[in-house]
């Protein structure tokens, strides 16, 4: 197949993911716009296979049959749970196969500076993007510790690691070859570069690092799209790359920081809350069954508490009884709550909820006030009225979900202990709380068994 | 040439995914983000060639080492994202729609 053949297959597929991403625009066009997305990598795929230039087909059969397994049963079998640590791991794969691509480049044509420069680029991104989604991957699942790690020397250290980069980066780029010491010199500080980014953010930014490292395996197509003068591989990773950075924004928007602050500085080192004092007014499965009865609207704001106790099949279930009994029910869904964009979205449609009782922060809200019970399952920070009030709160300045705004709160937590960041909420004192305490997918069962009984 | 030619085609794509992707609801941010991963598995199409018409043998290797890589992402980044997406139903077709 000639090369116009060949570049007109991949204007098909670009024009395809384009379609795709836009019609990810609503759920009820979402798998069509996966499919047509689909379709076009595979359109790709294939008329690249018509070029002469590709790998002994024996090799690429073997890679594919041995990635498609992986893939196809990594996708099968994950929880829902689980879905951040797998993406982690699919954006470091990208990365990593991004790096060697542009490695394998240098083996292959002459090599121009600005080819040197390009190439030079995906090794710095990929391999950032591998190991940094390495530790994301190992804080996620908690097989590290998902506390940030920062030591004494750490900007000095980066500093002299960036450095490095820099000088090997010029050095290299003014004598390209596949054999020049500092290739390797390279690529290894690239992978330290990588861990030493991710390690000093904690657990509950996760959210935003995995944003950032998902625009960050799009840039690393991108650039080996430049090194290997591939049109598709520039369009294609940058497209990726805005949809990271977007969420990124949107992440640190919804907390309230800016990316620096998320990736610079450990989290709530400097401020203390103030000590709030009260009473917490317990109550009992029973006079909630009452309250709730009685309730003509309903919202439930979960939080990664719920996705840990895995409540959210019998909240779907409580969900249900009230509305059968009049009420008008909706679950309110803070951009940050769980572990990655739309996380809690994807474990409540899991359980049946429909997405059109799905609702954001912003449309919540405004009309909490004629909410008559909010009942919150394992979300802390996300509902704690300090980042209101409190100046001295960590998250202060942070859009919340506007709980205590309603006209009966249950507060659904195990025992007395403050959320992720350590902060105390004074939401648990407030007058209209009431805190229902246990684990919450028993609390919410025995709700629902007074609902039948 | 080449270079200012590619990015050009940077500068639209760029802009274009910021129109596309700033519309998609907050509900599908997730479905959103293993898609776009498997569409980073893009990088499979630079790793068919990568070994371009040389054969060396360390090429053919780290060629196939990418080939390997993004293929997992492709392959799995599209299956999940349907997995995920098939779960989003509506309130009328609740009835139909029986476990995920």
């Amino acid at each position: 197949m000639s090369l116009e053949l060949i570049n007109v297959g991949y204007i098909i597929a670009a024009v395809l993911f384009i379609f795709g991403l836009k019609l990810l625009g609503s759920p009820a066009t979402a798998v069509r716009g996966n499919t047509l997305s689909a379709a076009g990598m595979l359109i790709a795929i294939v008329v690249t296979l018509f070029s002469k230039d590709i790998l002994p087909v024996q090799w690429i059969l073997g890679a594919v049959i041995v990635g498609g397994i992986i893939g196809a049963l990594t996708a099968q079998r994950v929880a829902m749970t689980s879905m951040p640590e797998m993406v982690a791991l699919f954006n470091g794969s990208g990365g990593i196969a991004s790096l060697l691509v542009g490695w394998a480049a240098l083996y292959s044509m002459e090599v121009s500076t600005f080819t040197a420069f390009t190439i030079v680029l995906s090794i710095l991104i990929g391999g950032v993007t591998f190991s940094g989604s390495l530790i994301a991957w190992g804080k996620l699942s908690e097989v590290m510790n998902s506390r940030a790690i920062v030591f004494g020397a750490q900007r000095i250290v980066n500093a002299l690691i960036l450095l490095g980069l820099i000088v090997c980066g010029v050095l290299f780029c003014m004598n390209p070859s596949a054999d020049s010491p500092y290739l390797y010199a390279i690529i290894a500080l690239s992978l330290v570069f990588g861990v030493m980014a991710v390690i000093p953010i904690g657990g509950a930014d996760m959210p935003v690092v995995i944003s950032l490292l998902n625009s960050y395996s799009g840039l690393a197509a991108c650039a080996a799209g430049f090194a290997i003068n591939n049109n598709i591989l520039i369009v294609a990773g940058s497209l990726v790359g805005a949809a990271g950075i977007i969420l990124t924004n949107i992440m640190c928007k919804a907390m309230n920081r800016s990316l620096a602050n998320v990736l610079f500085s450990g989290f709530g080192a400097v401020k203390t809350a103030t000590k709030v004092e009260g009473e917490v007014k317990p109550i009992v499965a029973e006079d909630a069954f009452l309250i709730l009865e009685a309730a003509s609207s309903v919202t439930f704001v979960p939080g990664y508490g719920m996705a840990v106790a895995q409540a959210q099949h019998v909240v779907r279930e409580l969900g249900d009884l009230l509305e059968a009994n009049g009420a008008e029910v909706t679950y309110a869904i803070h951009p940050v709550a769980g572990r990655m964009p739309g996380h809690m979205n994807v474990l409540l449609a899991e359980a049946n909820v429909p997405y059109d009782q799905l609702v954001e922060m912003d449309d919540i809200n405004p009309r909490m006030s004629n909410v008559d019970v909010a009942v919150v399952i394992g979300a802390n920070d996300v509902v704690n009225p300090a980042a209101r009030n409190d100046e001295n709160s960590p998250i202060y300045g942070m859009p919340i979900i506007n709980v205590d705004e309603a006209r009966t709160v249950f507060v659904l937590k195990r025992s007395m202990s403050s959320g992720f960041s350590g902060v105390d909420n004074p939401l648990f004192f407030g007058e209209n709380t009431r805190m229902l305490f246990g684990d919450a997918k028993e609390s919410i069962a025995s709700v629902v068994a007074e609902f039948k009984g | 040439m080449e270079a200012i030619f590619l990015a050009f085609v940077l500068m639209l794509s760029i802009f274009l995914g910021f129109e596309l992707i700033s519309k998609v609801p907050a509900t599908l941010h997730t479905p959103l983000m293993s898609g776009a991963n498997a569409i980073s598995g893009i990088t499979l199409v630079g790793a068919l060639t990568s070994a371009g018409s040389g054969l060396e043998q360390v090429a053919v290797v780290l060629g196939a080492l990418a080939v390997l890589f993004a293929t997992i992402n492709v392959v799995g980044g599209y299956l999940v994202t349907n997995r995920m997406l098939s779960m989003f139903k509506k309130k009328d077709d609740k009835a139909a729609g029986g476990g995920a």
